[in-house]
């Protein structure tokens, strides 16, 4: 049985509606590329998947695991192993980076039944894995994300996925933002997390991060829908031929 | 109401004369300007018993304890008890007054403490107002730190006045933690006349109480500098009206102003900022922010700066806000497996955090981030 099974998900922002049949399924192992034209509902994929509530699901299913995923709170998603590395991370003035990575990793380590950590404890697991993002420890006494550069945010969600340890981890867009030597640091850190137990779903707009982070299936998701499937290779022809074709009417596929 | 038992004679002619001009002036209602958004008939009819507060007063022995017979010079000149009736009132009980010196240029390095606690006098069988008055003298050059505590238990009146003299290049930093009981009512002035090149902070807590008013005015010289921050939180049907006054009197002053709130149930906040400039207060710098934070439907806000600039030459600044937890921070939060309710606590926390990290007293800053952890373990239920 597959760890995700999206079924004709159908969802709306106000009376708009965004994603318009998604159909996929991912198993633990696995890593999902999925990509596609600015606008076309990546992000509101990913955002309705960790169960933000600004996107209304109208129609389709999501099942988790075995368990029906919509039904969850965005908290209990978290602490059932899905995790959502944000395209734009949010600033949270006010909250210290520490507080709040230490209180959701005891909460997502309580409902696993698992011993909360100490602050010594804690630290000595923040530590470890800050060193593999080559993130500056500061960062972790400041205020969630505030003041931040872009791929210091960036850093920080798969610095956080490190420590959460997720069962699925969707990463809307990791690779904006970072500069060669970031993109490396954050792709050998997703590498790090790969193994058979978990799956990943990694949106991205570019065939770079895909050399470092190599999928085992790439989608395209255009206009709501996912058009077109296949393996790494169909990154590298989407690089060089870009989602034009997509849109053209199917008769019209070929005609040059 | 009747007065204490006569003291020495200037102080009963003042209080004689505070007294008459309270008979006079009345309590305020809604009609005036100064009292618009809080309503203190509930003050007006209830018949009180006047006591002195329990007041104790804890600080290094290079503080000056002075017998009120040196505080002639001094009481009532700063707090004017012509307009305002409850400083004609607080005037007119004179009695329970707690006079400080600091010498000129020495620096007290212990905060001096100063509680008032509204004893329970069952006893006399009916409700009690306490009218502490506190003095506080601040030689040339000097440096403390005052902290000012209000308690009590059940239903009674506080009205306080505190008048700070802050001397010139003395540095003052003043806080005052309002944590009276729930269905008490609280009244307070404070009054700062800052000296030349001098800097004077205060910081006002305001927790318990149903009826609160709290003024807050500085009056700066030449160079000052002041600071009025301020945090309220209040839940329930709680009333709290923050007034505050900075009064650029002369050149060069500075001023800095935080007000922040959190209001729950159906409280009801009230913040006046009034900044005046005059004329001859050429260079004048003075920033106003007040921020509030409504966790519900029924809670009210109403905020209002209030600038009367007469120089040309200044730099004015003031905003407030009113808003909601912000829904994009509550869902990244339970995105990492955070409740909801604990999130909304960390994010109100968070909201009232610059204010205490504003607050350089550690042991005051320890135990108002616990009495926070348990307020908003009530407001996120
Ligand atoms: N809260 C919202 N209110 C209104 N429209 C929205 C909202 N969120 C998303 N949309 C719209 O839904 C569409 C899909 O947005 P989404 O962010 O999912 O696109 P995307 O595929 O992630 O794009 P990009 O590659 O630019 O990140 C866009 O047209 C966007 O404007
Ligand atoms: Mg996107």
């Amino acid at each position: 049985m597959a760890l995700l099974e999206i079924k004709d998900l159908h969802a709306t922002v106000g009376d708009r509606e965004i994603l318009k049949g998604i159909n996929l399924s991912v198993n633990a192992g696995e890593v999902h590329a999925i990509m596609g034209p600015n606008g076309s509902g990546k992000s509101t994929l990913a955002q309705v998947l960790a169960g933000r509530e600004l996107y209304v699901v109208t129609a389709g299913s999501v099942t988790y695991d075995g368990q029906d995923l919509l039904e969850m709170s965005p908290e209990v998603r978290a602490r059932e192993g899905i995790f959502l590395a944000f395209q734009y991370p949010v600033e949270i003035p006010g909250v210290s980076n520490m507080y709040f990575l230490k209180a959701a990793l005891n909460t997502i380590r309580k409902h696993r039944g698992i011993d909360e950590l100490d602050a010594m404890d804690f630290l000595n697991v923040v530590r470890d894995k800050m060193q593999i993002m080559k993130m500056d420890q500061t960062l972790l006494n400041r205020p969630v994300n505030t003041g931040f550069s872009g791929g210091e945010k960036k850093r920080n969600e798969i610095f956080q996925m490190a420590v959460l340890e997720p069962r699925l981890a969707v990463l809307d867009e990791t690779d904006s933002g970072l500069d060669i030597d970031a993109l490396r640091v954050v792709a050998a850190g997703v590498n790090a997390m790969r193994s058979a137990e978990r799956a990943m779903i990694v949106v991205t707009h570019y065939q770079r991060l895909l050399n470092e982070i190599v999928p085992d299936f790439v989608h395209v998701l255009a206009d709501g829908r996912i058009v077109k499937s296949g393996g790494k290779e169909l990154a590298v022809e989407l690089e060089a031929e870009g989602y034009a074709d997509l849109y053209e009417e199917p008769e019209a596929v070929g005609r040059v | 109401m009747t007065q204490a038992p006569a003291a020495e004679p200037w102080m009963q002619a003042l209080r004689d004369r505070a007294f008459a001009r309270f008979s006079e002036l009345g309590f305020p209602t809604t009609h005036n300007e100064e009292w618009r958004f809080t309503n203190v008939a509930p003050i007006a009819r209830t018949a009180f018993i006047p006591v002195a507060a329990d007041t104790l007063l804890a600080c290094s022995e290079a503080v000056k304890e002075l017998g009120p017979g040196r505080a002639e010079a001094h009481l009532a000149r700063y707090a004017a008890f012509d307009e305002n009736p409850f400083v004609a009132l607080n005037t007119a009980f004179l009695g329970n007054v707690t006079v400080l010196e600091i010498p000129r240029g020495v620096v007290i390095e212990q905060p001096i403490q100063i509680t008032h606690e509204v004893p329970e006098r069952p006893d006399l069988g009916t409700k009690l107002a306490a009218h502490p008055r506190t003095l506080i003298l601040v030689g040339e050059g000097a440096q403390c730190t005052i902290v000012e505590t209000y308690k009590g238990a059940g239903t009674y009146f506080t009205n306080a006045v505190t008048e700070i003299v802050v001397g010139d290049r003395a540095v003052v930093d003043h806080y005052k933690l309002q944590q009276e009981s729930l269905s008490a009512f609280h009244i307070s002035t404070l009054q700062a006349a800052i000296g030349r090149s001098a800097t004077f902070a205060s910081h006002s807590i305001s927790l318990g109480g149903a009826l609160v008013r709290n003024d807050a005015n500085a009056t700066l010289s030449e160079g000052s500098d002041a600071t009025l921050n301020g945090l309220y939180i209040v839940n329930g049907t709680q009333h709290v009206d923050n007034h505050t006054l900075i009064d650029h009197a002369m050149p060069h002053g500075t001023s800095h102003e935080l007000y922040k709130g959190i209001l729950d149930g159906q409280a009801h906040a009230v913040f006046n900022g009034k900044i005046i400039v005059r004329k001859d207060a050429q260079k004048t710098d003075s920033k106003q922010t007040n921020k509030n934070l409504v966790l519900s439907d029924d809670a009210v806000v109403d905020t209002k700066p209030e600038l009367q600039i007469f120089a040309d030459d200044v730099r004015c600044t003031h905003g407030a806000t009113i808003g909601q937890l912000d829904a994009e921070s509550l869902f990244y939060m339970q995105s990492r497996g955070i409740g909801k309710r604990e999130a909304r606590r960390l994010l109100t926390y968070a909201f009232a955090q610059d204010v205490v990290d504003r607050i350089k007293v550690q042991s005051l800053r320890d135990s108002l981030e616990r009495i926070l952890f348990e307020k908003f373990h009530e407001l996120a239920e």
